[in-house]
């Protein structure tokens, strides 16, 4: 492990450069040459090929996407009629309201906040910590620690479900029943040994003479975290963060099998339980709805987001 | 003096070239310093040790010891192979097996190549890279849901968008999910489409490695455009290639969602059945627990092959 530091140290700034190099009139060399590209032929050839991945990638992406902004706009009948209308004969914004108080979307995603956000919490509290002892303060069996925490990555997620959820219907020693509890979520959520892998080997890249030099001045383990590591760790902890509540967001069989009470469901889990429920145009615009946050965190924090999957794309 | 604290425990090294004193009582200090050190190092560790016994450690003996016992009329007794044997019996076993190496060898076909496919035209756009990759992305922030109920909406062989899409093109309508011969690949289409996007930026990522020297090289030889993907952009590229190829094996063999959500699991006469719904059928509808866990079993050796390959590729990654 403590070689795979190394190189992606050294690789970071390289593919800084390539990006800024991309970005720059005279990018990188790629697979067609700039003298080919320079050509009237190539140039024609070039445009043609990028409109076309340029509107097929439109309609592919963007298109479902439309279709379902504009399916939450029409009316029962419109929505089910054959063949679909491309656009909505008379606009009905009241499907939207209809999708917010039927399926109590207020409360679905109010839920899935505070699950989202108290599993950030519990991972930047454990998994920091954790990955900051093993970093640097190095306790007897912190390898043999760190490796058991890392061999989770091999089993896979769903083999463990079974007797996941048959733990915390009855906990170990605790004698306590997590189900339809917030902490079935926060507490399974801290054993991501990905993004422990991930920031324990940000604080390896950490200069020795730094924490050196705060542990002289007599600073605690826990004052030279708060004071010296978390401050220039914040790109890590960003990328931690995201993770972290995109998972929750995204997660669908976990909090299914654990929280079935309607009050507490998430959006997933709680549109699917009504999906039946409701009619075509209310539920297209319920479906809107819940997609409009991660929309909104995707296009603030896409460089990060982006970043953060090629920092840690080859995960496991 | 707190200095050790930082050192990796071999604190006894004098600091500062203090000569090495011979105080009766510094092996004692030495010990309770380590002690101390020691101490506050696994404070910091023992939430997220916690968690991992209660959630990772414990589950994955409990899930071995699970897969020999069986639960009769409220006695726990060991089963020895017999849960084993009646999975593997289970008609449905083959069958899940089958639906699930399908959908595997589908969203390879379509999830592996296409992203490299992509990547590798996106990578000549000197335009509007940044909008194509954040088209390409996009999915993979919805909640799973609304994909997914969006193309289920999509797939309706009466209003569906999607053969209205085959009218305008003149070829004949589909029952998309509701036949037993197109649904594996309309779960596949959908999941492709969810997914994509890591895989692109990944491979997107590689090709920018790729040193520009080596197509120039290629050219002076003569190579047209195809040799130089396949002598340059492939071998730059191969170990990235594996070991995506080996996650997405790992990962799309434990599909469960997609299919759930599009067909309810079994779809037409089980034909979307995968590995992972059977187990959670067992636990959850029959609570079998035995033999959701002995199920496990087998699907966890099978994955273990993939994960002990991606593990000796990507250790020779970082040598």
């Amino acid at each position: 492990m403590a070689s795979n530091t190394f190189v992606s140290r050294r690789r970071a700034p390289a593919r800084r450069t390539a990006e800024r190099r991309a970005a720059a009139p005279e990018r990188q060399r790629t697979l067609i040459s700039p003298a080919q590209l320079a050509r009237p032929r190539g140039r024609a050839v070039y445009w043609t090929v990028f409109a076309l991945v340029t509107v097929l990638f439109t309609v592919a992406f963007l298109g479902p996407l439309y279709w379902m902004v504009t399916g939450g706009l029409k009316t029962t009948q419109e929505a089910v009629q054959s063949p679909p209308t491309l656009f909505p004969t008379s606009v009905h914004t009241e499907n939207y309201s209809r999708a917010w108080t039927v399926m109590d979307l207020s409360r679905l995603l109010f839920n899935t906040l505070y699950y989202a956000f108290g599993a950030l919490a519990c991972q930047l509290l454990f998994d920091v910590t954790a990955a900051y002892s093993l970093s640097r303060l190095r306790p007897v069996f912190g390898k043999a620690i760190l490796g058991m925490m890392l061999a989770t990555l091999m089993i896979p997620a769903t083999v463990l479900v079974v007797p996941q959820y048959l733990t915390v219907l009855d906990m170990p020693i605790v004698q306590r029943n997590l189900i339809d509890s917030p902490w079935v979520i926060w507490l399974p959520s801290v054993t991501n040994a990905f993004n422990i892998f991930l920031l324990k080997r940000f604080f390896d890249s950490i200069p020795r003479e730094l924490l050196d030099a705060a542990a002289i001045d007599g600073a605690s383990p826990l004052r030279t975290l708060r004071s010296v590591v978390l401050p220039i760790s914040r790109p890590i902890l960003g990328v931690v963060s995201i993770f972290a509540v995109v998972g929750v967001w995204k997660d669908f069989l976990w909090p299914m099998l654990t929280l079935p009470d309607p009050g507490g469901q998430t959006l997933n889990v709680g549109i699917y339980s009504l999906a039946n429920g409701v009619p075509e145009n209310v539920l297209i615009a319920a479906l809107t709805i819940a997609s409009v946050p991660t929309l909104i965190v995707f296009l603030v924090f896409q460089r990060n987001i982006m970043s953060g999957l090629t920092a840690g794309g080859l995960k496991g | 003096m707190s200095a050790p604290t930082l050192s990796t425990g071999k604190a006894t090294r004098p600091r500062h070239g203090q000569p090495r004193t011979a105080r009766p009582d510094s092996a004692r200090e030495e010990f309770v310093r380590a002690l101390r050190r020691n101490l506050s190092a696994h404070g910091f560790l023992i939430g997220a040790v916690l968690c991992f016994s209660f959630f990772s450690w414990y589950p994955m003996v409990r899930e071995f010891i699970l897969a020999f016992q069986k639960n009769e009329n409220g006695r726990t007794t060991w089963a020895g192979w017999s849960n084993l044997s009646r999975v593997v019996n289970d008609p449905a076993f083959w069958q899940a097996w089958r639906n699930t190496l399908l959908f595997t060898g589908l969203a390879l076909l379509l999830g592996f190549a296409v992203p490299f496919v992509v990547a590798v035209v996106l990578n000549e756009f000197r335009h509007g890279q940044g909008y194509l990759r954040l088209l390409v992305y996009l999915p993979v922030m919805l909640p799973p849901v609304a994909s997914v109920l969006l193309f289920k909406y999509f797939y309706d062989p009466g209003y569906g968008l999607f053969n209205r899409i085959l009218e305008v093109f003149h070829l004949p309508a589909q029952q998309w999910l509701q036949s037993t011969d197109t649904a594996m690949l309309s779960v596949v289409i959908a999941a492709t489409w969810m997914n994509m996007g890591g895989a692109t930026l990944i491979y997107l990522a590689a090709l920018q490695s790729i040193p520009g020297e080596l197509y120039e090289a290629a050219e002076l030889d003569g190579a047209g455009l195809l040799r130089k993907v396949w002598h340059v952009t492939v071998p730059q590229t191969r170990l990235i290639l594996s070991l995506l190829l080996l996650m997405q094996i790992i990962a799309t063999m434990q599909v469960f969602t997609e299919p759930f959500l599009l067909t309810n699991g079994a779809g037409p006469e089980g034909s979307t059945t995968t590995v992972v719904y059977l187990i959670y059928q067992y636990a959850f509808n029959f609570n079998n627990y035995g033999s959701a866990a002995a199920l496990g079993l087998v699907l966890l050796v099978v994955l273990a092959g993939f994960s002990a390959v991606y593990v000796r590729l990507s250790r020779t990654s970082e040598d």
